[in-house]
């Protein structure tokens, strides 16, 4: 039976090639945008290089002070003596880690200025994210005692700075600000996207300028905590919460009364969309019906205009609709049929996608319009892509069904 | 086998109602092979279509080996239709899409016959037409006699009891359709009842039974 619906599926799209081609174009287009765009999304917020632990961190980005009105709010970053007393402590997590978002930097190689990024982390970043060493090793606890002048640098840095080099740069001298540092690691990079993690250089929180000393709560620091496994993201995240009762208030900042603080450890998705939307829930609101609106138009508008296009094909088809129910096909299986014909070709166009989704990616990752983007069509990736055509096709197919198995036999037969 | 009582058929359009039949009464015994006979639009394939489930009266009742059809729904209407009628038409309704064989398996779809045993019975219906050498071959590489026997091992590879033919030999050369009439005898000597629909008096001559409708009405 399946043969025969996609052997028909087959014939009719070959019967007119241009209506074929119209359709399959749109399908195509709007799965691989979809495939892209989930891709792309995925390399966000999925468990890539090298926050590969990603299903099993929380992410502490800022801190939130309020006064005793709610009225003012001021947030930002924290001081590395905070997130020391009151992340590093945790009972439940197997590792935190303490570091800055990226700094700007110049270098100079000669009279060319390098721009770079830098951050300063303490040795458990080396175990939270999991770098590819290509040469030497992460600077460790000792390193770091010793306020050692040391860097771990990036082979993109290397590069740019030590020129295109197969030798080990290993133990030489790089200038950065005026400053001078023994390069004791070169690792694969993070990529821009992955703020956390990406840096060009990285420094032991100890080496100057890193006011890693600052009193108070505030500063330049976040953190990542790492639970023993994924389970126990509730319990750290609790005792985390407990640890910020704690803090006593009201208190004073900067000469800023609060009365109120609030610091979140969350799983990165949610981190970084209650970071960009503040928190607010009336803007995550509308924020994600956006999104969502977005999403229906790109698979709904093709979607409409394909199910048009379906109805004229199906009402083309009305004589063999009526030859099927002559020779005892119920409404209910034809109508399978047409909506398995129409999921086939929509996997043809998806298919087609997913080949456009490989060139599109590989473009990307090639352009270098994101440093280190490592886009990939990952089993995730394809099964939402798999869905995306599963509804697509229902979605487009279901309707002209229903049209045509309101056809009269005989007069389905007369066309 | 089939019993038609009080058949009235009406078609309606918004400021139009054609009388298409009325008052036929009906009883077609197994085994007959009755022909249809009347002038173009006296309502001959209309009565073929009632009698074959697929329109449904205005008024009246249909039976089918005792059954009354006319509460059936139409999962049951289908399964009737599969198991019991096989149709021959004029313009042969073949899907041109599929190859002959595929074709003639169509009825055996619906009966969730599995694939090997489905072809087996096409070939065999096939070669009882003698069309056992075309199985590959698709409609628009026949001719119109060949088109006209693929269809006619359609309407048999079921095996179904009654055979309705709407002016099977309509577009066909005479050489053809005494062809053709002559499988439809042959179908008819082995059991099957058979109701076909004819301008061709010749035809109609060589069947058991002749029905005259003029204007909807029967009048023979």
């Amino acid at each position: 039976m399946l043969t025969n619906y996609i052997k028909i599926a087959w014939k009719v799209l070959l019967r007119h090639p241009f209506y074929t081609f119209i359709t399959l174009f749109g399908i195509s287009l709007t799965l691989t945008v979809l495939m892209v765009l989930t891709s792309f999304l995925d390399h966000l917020f999925g468990s890539h290089y090298p926050e590969t632990k990603r299903d099993r961190s929380l992410y502490i980005m800022q801190m939130r002070t309020q006064d005793s009105t709610r009225t003012g709010s001021s947030s930002g970053p924290m001081s590395f003596k905070f997130l020391t007393e009151y992340a590093k402590s945790l009972k439940t997590a197997e590792r935190v880690t303490i570091c800055t978002f990226v700094n700007s930097s110049n270098a100079y190689v000669g009279s060319q200025k390098i721009k770079l990024n830098t951050k300063y982390t303490d040795a458990d970043f080396w175990e939270v994210a999991e770098f590819e060493f290509l040469e030497g090793k992460p600077y460790n606890e000792q390193n770091i005692a010793n306020s050692d002048q040391v860097v771990v640098i990036t082979d993109d840095f290397k590069k740019h700075y030590f020129g295109k080099t197969e030798a080990s740069v290993i133990g030489k001298d790089v200038e950065i600000e005026n400053l001078h540092y023994r390069v004791i690691g070169v690792v694969k990079g993070s990529p821009v996207t992955r703020p956390f993690t990406y840096a060009d250089v990285y420094y032991p929180y100890t080496t100057p300028k890193s006011n890693y000393q600052r009193t108070g709560m505030r500063g330049g620091y976040v953190a990542i905590l790492l639970a023993k496994k994924k389970s126990d993201l509730k319990a750290v995240q609790d005792e985390f919460q407990n640890n910020i009762r704690r803090i006593p208030l009201p208190g004073v900042e900067d000469g800023y009364k609060f009365a109120y603080v609030e610091v979140k450890s969350e799983p990165y998705v949610e981190n970084f969309t209650g970071t960009l939307l503040n928190g607010n829930k009336g803007i995550k609101t509308i924020f994600f019906g956006v999104i969502a609106f977005i999403l229906f138009m790109l698979m709904g508008l093709p979607a409409i205009n394909l199910v048009n296009v379906n109805v004229s094909r199906i009402m083309e088809r009305a004589s063999e609709i009526g030859i099927r129910k002559a020779f005892g096909a119920p409404v209910r299986t034809l109508m399978w049929q047409f909506i398995i014909e129409n999921i086939f070709i929509t996997f043809i166009g998806g298919g087609i996608a997913l080949i456009l989704t490989l060139v599109i990616i590989q473009l990307i990752n090639s352009s270098g319009m994101i440093a280190y983007a490592d886009l990939t069509i990952n089993v995730n990736v394809f099964l939402v892509s798999l869905l995306v055509c599963l509804v697509f096709g229902l979605l487009s197919g279901v309707l002209p069904a229903l049209r045509m198995s309101k056809l009269k036999i005989a007069e389905a037969l007369k066309s | 086998m089939i019993n038609l009582t009080n058949i009235e058929k009406v078609y309606r359009t918004s400021s139009i109602e054609t009388l298409a039949l009325n008052n036929i009464n009906l009883n077609i015994r197994k085994g007959e092979f009755v022909s249809i006979m009347g002038p173009s639009g006296c309502g001959k394939s209309t009565l073929l279509n009632i009698m074959g489930l697929l329109d449904e009266p205005s008024k009246g009742t249909v039976e089918l080996d005792g059954q009354r059809v006319s509460t059936y729904r139409d999962k049951e209407l289908a399964r009737l239709r599969n198991e019991k009628i096989g149709f021959i038409f004029q313009s042969f309704h073949l899907i041109n899409d599929l190859s002959v064989v595929d074709n003639v398996e169509i009825p055996l779809l619906y009966r969730s016959t599995n694939g090997k045993p489905r072809q087996t019975y096409a070939k065999e219906a096939l070669e009882k037409v003698g069309l056992s050498n075309r199985i590959k071959h698709f409609p628009k590489q026949l001719s119109g006699g060949q088109k006209q026997r693929v269809a006619i091992a359609r309407a048999i590879v079921g095996q179904p009891e009654i055979i309705l033919a709407d002016e099977p030999t309509g577009n066909l050369d005479s050489a053809m359709g005494n062809e053709i009439m002559n499988i439809l005898q042959t179908l008819n000597n082995e059991g099957a009842t058979i109701i076909m629909v004819t301008h061709d008096e010749n035809m109609a001559k060589r069947t058991h039974r002749l029905i005259r409708l003029f204007d909807g009405t029967q009048v023979q």
